[in-house]
């Protein structure tokens, strides 16, 4: 267990956002957030890093637990917490400086001491860039192509070595093939990272993730083995839209 | 049922697109008129004063027997005006700029936008009469041996003057970053400063750069409150307590004197005015370039 929310409750001023979401999420798994828009998906993940630290209306009732501290605790540094949890964004947003610049930054303000070069080709193999810019690394990041800036995205949070990743609907703005690529490299990911990702796209969910977390109006209707979710779920709101009546 | 539309009348869509092509031809045609008046006049001059003379000659004393037209005293009256301005201005601005757009609640927004707005729209001649009895005072109360008239105190509220348009400029630029470059950089567990300083400035840089350049520009060619706070003597110096003249206050003291018009002592403003042009316009063109060089496309 890596990340436990406790009667999480998220508002954006007098609106709630997310009632009262008691949810478990397992160490080196892919669990998967999945609801119509507008359920809440983004807000429960965004608040996992303490990226709505930045909405002025934004509030929280209840603990998000990481290792077992509450990251909403006062003593904790949320750019601490950052560190440890990472964030893919739904739209590729990668910095415009170069390619190496791009991994690299991060962790050189962070006070990275060790091989720059080894750390960027890690990354950039991690997630699955390598040999397609090994040879341009001091190209402009807005060189590459959207599928390529997102896995530029996936490997830049990469370098920071995070136990989370974050991912907010990391292929929404993507086609079909790099879909399929970034898909692939998600399920290798989870052997050592903890993912989340938050999909529109059941098959998506279908496919990469062990748990599937349904959400509906701020409420979490069902979640557990994204198997037996997808096959027997229990709840009819949560079969009705995952057959697609609705959503 | 079949609908039936009233002819549009075509003479009328032609009527208009010729009075908005006229309009901007208009424009053209005052900036090549300006241009041809400028090399006219400026060629008359150089047929009685070699172009050398002009350029590197240290004295300037056009309107007084022994007659001297060497522009150099003149030029750097102005570059110690830009030169000062510039390093008021720009830092302030940029910083103005950044806390106006990173850190300043929208109620500090809404109080300091507006201010910069009206410090923009003062009239150079207020801002002239300020540094006279306002700043100068004070530059001699700390430099006793500062003249009345003073390179530095028309630096400085020339300074004033631009930090508006630097502030705003460079904060429009840094509003333009995407947010999500932002969020990109905070997800990595940055602070703001670093944010700012590693990722929003070097997006926003072209912008940053052409609002420098733009506020330099504006530096060279402003008049009114250099010919007051600075004075009117041209002298090959770089010390900012003195008195200088700049290449615009020299154009309005014989515009306004009783120097006869066709004359080699006239036809000097155009000379004065053809370099300020050619300087301004290179600014220009470098401004362009850098925006050019440095825009970044994003969707």
């Amino acid at each position: 267990m890596i990340l436990k929310t406790k009667n999480l409750n998220l508002f954006y001023g007098s609106t709630k956002a997310i009632n009262n979401c008691n949810i478990n999420i397992e160490k080196n798994k892919v669990t998967a957030i999945i609801g119509p828009s507008g359920c809440g998906k983004s807000t429960l993940l965004r608040s996992m890093n303490r990226m709505n630290d930045f909405i002025d209306s934004f509030s929280i009732k209840g603990e998000i637990l990481f290792d077992e501290k509450n990251i909403y605790d006062s003593k904790i540094d949320a750019t601490e917490l950052r560190k440890s949890i990472g964030m893919v964004f739904q739209k590729p947003n990668p910095f415009p400086k170069s390619i190496y610049e791009n991994i690299i930054w991060g962790p050189k303000i962070n006070g990275f001491e060790g091989d720059k070069d080894k750390l960027v080709e890690e990354s950039l193999k991690d997630a699955g860039l390598w040999d397609e810019v090994k040879n341009r690394l001091n190209d402009s990041a807005l060189s590459l192509s959207g599928g390529q800036q997102q896995r530029l995205c996936i490997a830049r949070a990469i370098a920071m070595k995070p136990n989370i990743i974050l991912m907010d609907e990391p292929c929404s703005a993507l086609d079909p093939k790099s879909t399929a690529i970034i898909e692939t490299l998600i399920k290798k990911l989870r052997k050592n990272y903890t993912i989340l990702i938050v999909t529109h796209n059941m098959q998506q969910a279908a496919r990469v993730s062990d748990f599937t977390l349904f959400l509906y109006e701020g409420e979490v209707i069902e979640f557990g083995d994204t198997e037996h979710l997808f096959r027997n779920p229990k709840n009819k709101q949560t079969e009705d839209y995952i057959t697609g009546r609705f959503g | 049922m079949k609908l039936i539309f009233k002819r549009k009348s075509k003479l009328k869509e032609i009527f208009f697109e010729k009075i908005f092509a006229l309009c901007s031809y208009l424009s053209i045609l005052t900036t090549v008129l300006i241009i041809y008046i400028l090399a006219t006049e400026s060629f008359q001059f150089f047929k009685q004063i070699p172009i050398t003379d002009f350029l590197f000659g240290t004295h300037w004393e056009p309107l007084l027997e022994p007659k001297s037209f060497g522009v150099l005293p003149l030029l750097f009256g102005t570059l110690l005006i830009v030169i000062g301005s510039a390093l008021i201005s720009i830092p302030l601005g940029l910083i103005i700029a950044i806390y106006l757009s990173q850190y300043a609640s929208s109620k500090a927004r809404r109080i300091i936008k507006p201010i910069l707005e009206i410090l923009a729209g003062i009239p150079t001649v207020v801002y002239g009469y300020f540094a006279l009895t306002f700043i100068t005072p004070i530059i001699r109360i700390i430099f006793p041996d500062a003249e009345i008239f003073n390179a530095l105190s028309g630096s400085i509220v020339v300074g004033i003057m631009i930090l508006p348009m630097v502030a705003s400029l460079c904060d429009d630029a840094l509003q333009a970053v995407p947010k999500s470059l932002k969020q990109g950089g905070y997800a990595l567990g940055t602070t703001s400063f670093e944010v700012i300083k590693g990722i929003l400035i070097p997006s926003a840089f072209s912008g940053i750069i052409s609002s420098f350049v733009l506020a330099v520009s504006r530096a060279f060619g402003e008049t009114m409150a250099v010919t007051l706070a600075a004075g009117a003597t041209p002298r090959f110096t770089i010390n900012p307590l003195e008195s200088i003249q700049t290449m615009t206050a020299y154009i309005v003291q014989v515009s306004l004197g009783d120097t006869p018009q066709g004359g080699i002592e006239y036809q000097t403003i155009f000379a004065v005015a053809g370099l300020l042009f050619i300087v301004t316009l290179m600014m220009n063109l470098f401004s362009n370039y850098i925006m050019h060089k440095y825009r970044e496309v994003y969707d």
